[in-house]
């Protein structure tokens, strides 16, 4: 049974403890196209919203993780009259399986598109190797 | 002899696989029924205050020249198109989930708006439309009177 959630008391935290961003605002996983090129990896990410400054993106081993910071404008004058999106960060990781060269990623932000280059390294380029008629 | 039943038998040897294609049938059957990103992309919120209108669309990805807003009367219609990339040969898609291809969203507004005074900017993704409330439209004050 489930215990009461009592104002002001102690919460019991599930084991293992999950991760908690310590932002207090909702997170939002981007849609993402990938394609692959001969010689590099191609993402796109919707992040309305984000530009070049509130955008973040890390490659820990093989883990790409992009962020997006998005602050709500607040307008005074209006009110809300009808909604149909909110207003968050963006969050989102995936695991690369090719060697990525970390030292030529490129990342563009525009019109809300981020559009990351990750080249492949030379020893992960695909070689062709003929076959030969014995 | 027993061949046919073999057979059979070896062809739901993977029920994985099964549901996967079980999946995409089904898939297949709704596919005129999604008809969601058509009609209702991109998603809108609508800001109201006494004098105007401003119309937000998470639309990101636009080239602003290729897109088009109109305004008949009170109703608004936003259409654009996105482009995916287009790729070389030899080049693959690992997945595809941003929606593309041609959209139109019409919106009908709370009050007539002054057309002619209508701006919009596209701004990291997002498109604002402001529309000003029609000096017609505006509401009059009527003092009540004691006699």
């Amino acid at each position: 049974m489930e215990e009461e959630k009592k104002e002001g008391q102690k919460q019991a935290s599930p084991v293992p403890v999950e991760q908690e961003r310590t932002r207090n605002r909702k997170t939002y996983v981007p849609k993402v196209d990938i394609y692959e090129k001969k010689d590099a990896m191609v993402l796109l990410a919707d992040m309305p919203g984000v530009d070049e400054k509130s955008v973040d993106v890390t490659l820990d081993k093989n883990v790409l993780t992009i962020r997006g910071t998005v602050e709500p404008k607040v307008c005074k004058e209006h009110s809300i009259y009808y909604s149909e999106y909110d207003v968050g960060d963006y969050e989102r990781a995936f695991t690369i399986t090719n060697e990525i060269d970390r030292n030529r990623i490129e990342a563009h932000v525009k019109n809300g598109v981020l559009k990351l280059t990750l080249p492949k390294a030379e020893e992960a380029k695909v070689k062709k190797i003929a076959v030969s008629v014995s | 002899m027993f061949g046919p039943s073999i057979w059979r038998l070896g062809g739901i040897s993977d029920p994985l696989n099964e549901m996967q294609r079980l999946q995409r049938e089904v898939n297949r059957l709704f596919a005129g029924a999604n008809t969601y990103q058509r009609r209702d992309y991109p998603p809108v919120n609508v800001f109201l205050s006494e004098n105007d209108v401003v119309v937000m669309a998470e639309v990101p990805g636009l080239e602003p020249d290729k897109t088009d807003i109109s305004i008949t009367r009170d109703i608004l219609t936003i259409t654009g198109s996105r482009e995916p990339d287009n790729l070389k040969e030899g080049e693959s898609y690992h997945r595809q989930e941003r929606p593309n291809g041609q959209f139109a969203r019409t919106l009908q507004l709370p009050f007539l708006v002054d057309s002619g005074k209508v701006s919009a900017k596209y701004e990291n993704g997002i498109l604002a439309i402001q529309l000003p409330r029609a000096a017609e439209d505006k509401p009059h004050r009527i003092t009540v009177k004691a006699e």
